[in-house]
């Protein structure tokens, strides 16, 4: 089945501030998936499991978070917790019967690297072949 | 302090399934402090009820509060603020003592248990919880070193260790300390070592539990 998905993107302010150069524009050409909902938080290490479960609830078919590289986060630990409560969505997800791959974690450097639309563009592709979210 | 664990989800949305508006209790005491069942836990658990219930096509009204503790009748108490809301029951994220204090206290309130009770433990490490006391009722640890033959003996043994300790691991598991081989290396640490020589008598079990629920009453501060 074909569908749009919508997908939140919860982003450190650090790896994504490239991104957001001239309001998106630039990710927009790049070929950054239309479906994605930036939302850029100070640090992933801030996000909680409620955060990222109330994006489902608000109708997210997929959820990912982009934060710092582990051995390199601004705030030291902050990508590193973010993987944890990722983690733990998933976990709860897979107990509820839904695909845990519905929620992802990447580490990524700062600025606009190619990385940051491929992982768009693997999470766009993922959460197409999942197809919608069951909630 | 007392250690919890969630129940899995799919025993929690059976539990609620005809329910239309429940009302999630977080108890801020023990279970807030092993991250079971205090007010973030219970914003967790609430979302993924509604996130449980929509998924199986049915639709549920989940509102999320707290009290200081649900072990005690006063602040049972305050669950009636919420009585005029309409809630078709309770999902305690409490230990099985405030589930029982609810259902104690509380006769027209229907009330389910979100967490598994477990043990008396400690956080010796972030994350990580281990059993230290069963709560016997009647103490032997000034004879122990401090360490609970009780709780922490696979067997639970009064004169251990026994053929299954083997370089001071249990032989239950690998990762699991001989609590007895502990008790010789520490009595022995303090020069008491001759206590190890010491014949435990055949123990009364009566206080902790094997003779019916236990009770304890404080005449000096009954009112």
């Amino acid at each position: 089945m074909s569908f749009d998905p919508a997908i939140t993107l919860f982003s450190c302010h650090y790896t994504s501030q490239q991104s957001c150069a001239e309001g998106g524009k630039e990710l927009e050409q790049l070929g950054f998936p239309a479906g994605i909902d930036l939302v850029r938080v100070p640090c992933t290490g801030k996000l909680q499991v409620t955060t990222l479960l109330k994006a489902f609830e608000d109708g997210a078919d997929g959820v990912y978070v982009v934060g710092c590289p582990e051995d390199g986060c601004h705030n030291v630990k902050g990508s590193a917790r973010a993987a944890k409560r990722v983690a733990a969505v998933r976990d709860a997800l897979e107990e509820l019967g839904v695909e845990g791959e519905r929620v992802q974690m990447y580490h990524l450097p700062r600025g606009l690297h190619p990385e940051f639309v491929a992982k768009g563009k693997e999470m766009d592709s993922r959460i197409r072949g999942l197809g919608p979210s069951p909630f | 302090m007392i250690v919890a664990e969630r129940k899995p989800m799919g025993e929690i949305i059976e539990m609620v399934q005809d329910c239309k508006k429940i009302l999630v209790l977080a108890c801020r005491g023990c279970v807030t402090v092993c991250s079971a069942g205090g007010e973030r836990e219970a914003e967790i658990l609430s979302s993924l009820i509604r996130l449980g219930m929509k998924k199986a096509g049915k639709s549920i009204e989940v509102a999320t509060a707290s009290l200081v503790r649900q072990c005690d009748r006063e602040y049972i108490d305050e669950i009636d603020q919420f009585k005029d809301d309409g809630y078709d029951a309770i999902v305690s994220t409490a230990c099985g003592v405030g589930v029982n204090f609810i259902s104690n206290l509380r006769k027209d309130t229907m009330v389910y248990p979100a967490l598994n009770t477990t043990f008396f433990g400690g956080s010796a490490k972030q994350g990580e919880w281990t059993e230290q006391c069963a709560g016997c009722g009647d103490c032997v640890l000034h004879l122990t070193g401090g360490l609970c033959p009780v709780a922490r003996c696979a067997k639970s043994l009064m004169n251990g260790p026994c053929g299954g300790s083997v370089d001071g691991t249990c032989e239950i598991h690998s990762d699991v300390e001989c609590v007895w081989q502990s008790i010789h290396d520490r009595l022995g640490s303090f020069d008491k070592s001759a206590q190890m020589e010491v014949i435990a008598p055949i123990r009364d079990w009566s206080s902790s539990g094997h003779g019916g629920p236990r009770k304890v009453v404080r005449e000096d501060l009954t009112v």
